[in-house]
């Protein structure tokens, strides 16, 4: 009855396996991210570096069970404009970090080989 | 499927006093749906400009506090699962929504907002108890950067709630019209967006933050 009214919005394929699913993930994904954190089970590094793969795992759970996102033709353009964010949001985060940190290397007081002799002028 | 040509009559014959624009629901939905769905992309954009400042100031302290001395982790677990029920607790809206089961989906939706007002109690809580310790925002670059980016997630769950208030008065009001459907459908966008946001922030914020 409501096929005709719904059939085109997010969810019009949702049922309760998706919910379940996802669900069940997330707790699994966050649990180990924050038990991996609290217990310090890995080196610094390792820790970081696994618990953002962690939540890179969880967002694409997220968006395909929740947000029902997916690669049909229906929704080719939101993967689209999905993908394109991605893009924007990669050159935002990572050019920030790299300028930045860039930056603050070469500011370091301590970096003698950043300065130029006088006789180069 | 409807021919676009019969319609017209359809409509004359069934619903007189609906105007003829109520005949592209559909397509006004997908259109909708889409725009929504670009709006949210532009929030991801804004988002990454507060995690990329965080990602460079946020181990600035200033001689302050830091993340590892103001933040506890069991406590933002707490507020990790209260809004990932919510965000499961939408979920039963969508389906029950789609099977047209009106008091169910006034139930699941109150759910969803008892445990988003729960979350945004729980920041409020967490932001009060770190001004009162002199960890407020103006403190360090990290604490601006933190307070900034939470706060700028609390406030967009913040405005969730509020639509979700008016969307469960339409949806009393009214029953599930195609206008109730297409907004349950643009506002589980948006909160099950928020919850993917949230994973960002605390693993980005809270877990990178103590270690």
């Amino acid at each position: 009855m409501a096929d005709r009214r719904t059939q085109h919005l997010p969810g019009a394929a949702a049922s309760l396996r998706h919910y379940a699913r996802g669900f069940l993930l997330s707790v699994i994904l966050t649990g180990a991210a924050f038990a991996l954190v609290m217990t310090h089970a890995l080196p610094r590094e390792a820790t970081i570096f696994v618990i953002f793969v962690l939540a890179a795992v969880q967002v694409v759970v997220h968006i395909a069970d929740f947000l029902h996102v997916d690669t049909s033709l229906e929704q080719r353009w939101n993967l689209f404009a999905t993908l394109f964010a991605l893009l924007v949001v990669g050159i935002l985060v990572g050019g920030s970090i790299w300028i930045m940190f860039s930056a603050h290397e070469r500011m370091r007081p301590d970096m003698p080989a950043m300065t130029m002799p006088p006789e180069s002028f | 499927m409807t021919m676009p040509f019969d319609l017209p009559e359809a409509h004359s014959v069934h619903a007189p006093q609906h105007p003829p624009a109520a005949v592209d629901d559909a397509e006004l939905t997908e259109k909708t749906v889409f725009g929504f769905w670009l709006y949210l992309m532009s929030d991801v954009v804004l988002f990454a400009a507060l995690f990329a400042v965080y990602a460079v100031v946020g181990r600035s302290y200033a001689g302050g506090p830091t993340g590892r001395e103001l933040f506890d982790l069991w406590f933002v677990l707490a507020e990790t699962a209260v809004l990932l029920l919510s965000s499961v607790a939408f979920g039963f809206v969508t389906i029950a929504a789609h099977e047209d089961r009106r008091q169910a989906t006034l139930r699941w939706l109150g759910a969803t907002f008892a445990l988003g007002a729960l979350f945004i109690a729980m920041e409020a809580y967490e932001f009060h108890h770190l001004v009162a310790e002199g960890a407020g925002p103006s403190r360090s670059a990290f604490l601006s950067s933190y307070f900034a980016l939470v706060g700028t997630h609390g406030l967009h769950v913040l405005t969730g709630l509020v639509w979700m208030a008016v969307t469960a008065f339409h949806l009393a009001r009214d029953g599930l019209t195609a206008t109730v459907h297409r907004r349950l459908g643009l506002l589980g966008l948006f909160w099950h967006f928020l919850d993917v946001i949230w994973i960002v922030v605390f693993t980005h914020v809270y877990l990178t933050g103590v270690l």
